[in-house]
């Protein structure tokens, strides 16, 4: 049954009145109890288990990167909205003293600061690309990642967080490997959000590209068909929310980076993400806010 | 070669990014196999716009309104109309 009605307001309360989240004043992002964490660690692990015949090398990136790969992807070219660039002081003592003076008067700081090398990081698989220079295996590479992002876009509806956990698989090889790689996945990511009592659905997606521009760019991403979602409703039934990512980026990063073939041929990649709170609220508001009250076969596919 | 056309050409030359030069291109030779990525599409979109005073709407924002110059053309000649 679910937990609340299809409403972002109703259900964002639920979970605070449940005690699963709390907030902390901005929207967007908020703290997360230990129901929460562990239902959230739990997903994480059915995931492995569910890639156990990819073999992927595993790691944890922080959520800073330099912000050089936000340049060198073109993320400011498409999504300058979102990001999150880190900035700090530069100045002298004098300068610290007037930086301090304008803050303790209220008034705006922001040009005091000067922006850094490294930047939040928006999407689960940057941090992987600077590190694959260099060739691939013939076979093609596999690699998983548990990483935060960060995307500026405050909003009171809980699905849309500022900062967020995602699951992420990468695989980098023959474009022909990748395409079936990331079909496999489509299947099997959509099948194990079924199989924890979530009615999924995966369709053709697109990015929220910035501007006018930014329209032309998602309709061309959608005609490519290089992005899918699972979605699965949880704010709404009209509109499901994903849970779920599937990029294809042909050659866009391995160009980016000079990652290539033994052959020297062009390698491609593609990437696959589970957004972790998502899932975790998707299966909330579905089975209820007490996980001990959740049917058996779902809480014997978390907790097996 | 029409007004519209040589200007569009010119437009594609700029902004294209494309691999081949945009004067020897036929009218309706595939822009993208020639080398304009999506970005550039929108660069190529953004500056018809500024050239022929126009705004694409929202329904023309794909990919087969860019794909060649005859493409291109009749929909600048769509949005010019009865001028």
């Amino acid at each position: 049954m679910p937990a609340t009605e299809y409403d972002a307001l109703k259900f964002h309360d639920g979970m605070v009145k449940a005690g699963l989240i709390v907030p902390v004043g901005v929207p967007g992002i908020f703290g997360r109890n230990h129901v929460f964490e562990d239902v959230l660690a739990r997903f994480d692990a059915a995931v492995t288990r569910l890639a156990t015949d990819d073999r992927a090398d595993f790691f944890v990136f922080p959520p800073t990167i330099e912000r050089r790969i936000l340049e060198k992807v073109g993320y400011m070219d498409s999504f300058p909205q979102l990001a999150g660039t880190v900035h700090s002081f530069f100045g002298k003592e004098l300068d610290a003293r007037k930086l301090s003076e304008r803050i303790h008067a209220g008034g705006a700081w922001g040009d005091a600061m000067a922006i850094t090398d490294v930047s939040l990081n928006p999407a689960a698989c940057y941090p992987l690309y600077p590190t694959l220079p260099g060739t691939v295996p013939s076979g093609g590479r596999v690699v998983t990642m548990l990483n935060w992002v960060f995307r500026h876009e405050p909003s009171p509806e809980p699905t849309r967080m500022q900062a967020f956990r995602v699951r992420e698989y990468v695989a980098c090889g023959p474009p022909e490997m990748v395409i079936r790689w990331r079909d496999t996945w489509l299947e099997r990511g959509k099948h194990l959000l079924e199989s924890l009592g979530l009615p999924a659905k995966a369709d053709v997606a697109s990015d929220p590209f910035f501007g006018k521009g930014g329209k032309m760019l998602a309709a061309s991403q959608r005609e490519l068909k290089l992005k899918f979602e699972v979605l699965v409703p949880v704010i709404s039934r009209e509109n499901p929310t994903a849970c779920c990512s599937f990029n294809y980026h042909e050659a866009k990063f391995t160009d980016a980076f000079g990652i290539a073939l033994p052959d020297g041929e062009t390698a491609h990649t593609a990437c696959l993400g589970f957004g972790l709170e998502r899932c975790v609220m998707a299966l909330f508001q579905e089975h209820g806010f007490d996980p001990g009250t959740w049917p058996g076969a779902v809480r014997e596919k978390l907790w097996p | 070669m029409s007004e519209n056309a040589t200007k569009i050409r010119n437009i594609l030359k700029e902004h294209g990014r494309l691999t081949k030069d945009a004067s020897a291109l036929g009218e309706r030779d595939d822009l993208y196999q020639a080398g304009m990525t999506s970005h550039a599409s929108v660069n190529v979109m953004l500056a018809l716009e500024g050239e022929f005073d126009v705004e694409f709407p929202d329904h023309m924002l794909k990919r087969s309104v860019f794909e060649s110059i005859a493409a291109i053309t009749s929909a600048i000649d769509e949005l010019t109309q009865g001028r």
